[in-house]
């Protein structure tokens, strides 16, 4: 299946390339766990589902997920900063 | 301007001396491969990567797991500087409580399967740790309270659990005069999948704890007055 295997390739070079131009860092963290995604997709093609395995739980589940958590308080910090100064 | 246009040459060399390295590999030395398959048969499981990771190179794995236990420490370490503030992680979203009534059991018996399996394809410790945190996660953000977290003594024995298991399997087995951290042929097996359980246990355990112990509030003292004042 090399078309599928170009594909993947080409989606993993768009998705990173995403996640750091991104403007928006919600954005950028969403692109980060969807190259985590295909990411494990590349290492079953690879013929290395321990590292996919891997990769899908922790590069783009846990990681996605503190990404997200620091997002989070970063938003209410700066929101909070903005309307409460003294 | 000038500054990314270098920025991106610099990229663009790096890629390609990655490419270059790529396509101009070197025969390998050594048929690692053909070496893992002769001395799989010794190790007591029968999958090559677990093999590795806790027979062969089981030293590299101790240091991991000890790498993580560190990570967790720095942050209940960072966390206890800051009082601990009414639980305010649940999403009020009834759905969230509901889907997890159906997917928590199955998030279980797909870590437990995990853990099973990693004895003879893949799979193993730190995958199952990771769907257990993710579950652990999930239920956090549904508002669900684990009675465990509730009593640091416990929690901490847990993280704690299997790096201790890993260091005691490995030095007992200098009392049989052989090498730390080489198992024995005939209990090889056993003390895989011992080791493996308390890893797993420890590995969810502390995955879950770096995002319980995320800050729920800026660490301003006049800006955590103002938050608590507010009721959402």
């Amino acid at each position: 299946m090399p078309w599928l295997d170009l594909m993947l390739g080409a989606s993993l070079v768009v998705t990173a390339a995403m996640a750091l131009i991104s403007g928006s860092l919600f954005r950028a963290v969403v692109m980060f766990i969807v190259f985590g995604l295909l990411m494990a997709l590349a290492w079953v093609r690879l013929d290395a589902p321990d590292i996919a395995l891997a990769e899908a739980a922790i590069g783009a589940g846990l990681t996605g997920v503190l990404l997200l958590d620091t997002l989070g308080y970063l938003r209410r910090r700066f929101t909070r900063t903005e309307e409460d100064s003294p | 301007m000038t500054r990314k246009l270098a920025a991106a040459l610099l990229c663009l060399l790096a890629g390609l001396a990655l490419a270059w390295a790529l396509i101009d590999r070197p025969e390998p030395q050594v048929d690692l491969p053909r070496q893992v398959a002769v001395a799989l048969p010794a190790s007591g499981v029968d999958h090559a990567v677990t093999a590795v990771l806790l027979d062969w190179r089981s030293f590299d794995t101790l240091l991991e797991v000890m790498v993580l236990l560190v990570a967790v420490m720095v942050a209940l370490a960072l966390r206890e500087a800051q009082p601990d503030s009414p639980d305010r992680m649940g999403l009020e979203n009834p759905l969230l409580r509901g889907v997890m009534s159906w997917l928590l059991p199955l998030m279980l018996l797909v870590a437990g399967y995990l853990l099973w399996a990693g004895a003879h394809r893949p799979g193993g410790a730190f995958q199952a740790g990771a769907v257990l945190a993710a579950a652990g996660v999930l239920l956090r953000l549904a508002g669900v309270s684990l009675p465990g977290f509730e009593r640091p003594w416990l929690l901490r024995a847990g993280l704690a659990l299997g790096g201790a298991v890993f260091l005691t399997a490995g030095t007992l087995v200098l009392l049989a005069g052989r090498p730390f951290l080489a198992w024995p042929e005939s209990t090889a097996g056993a003390l895989i999948l011992l080791v493996e359980i308390a890893l797993t246990i420890s590995i969810g355990l502390a995955l879950l704890s770096l995002f319980r112990l995320t800050p729920p509030y800026p660490d301003d003292p006049g800006m955590r007055r103002a938050q608590t004042g507010d009721d959402r």
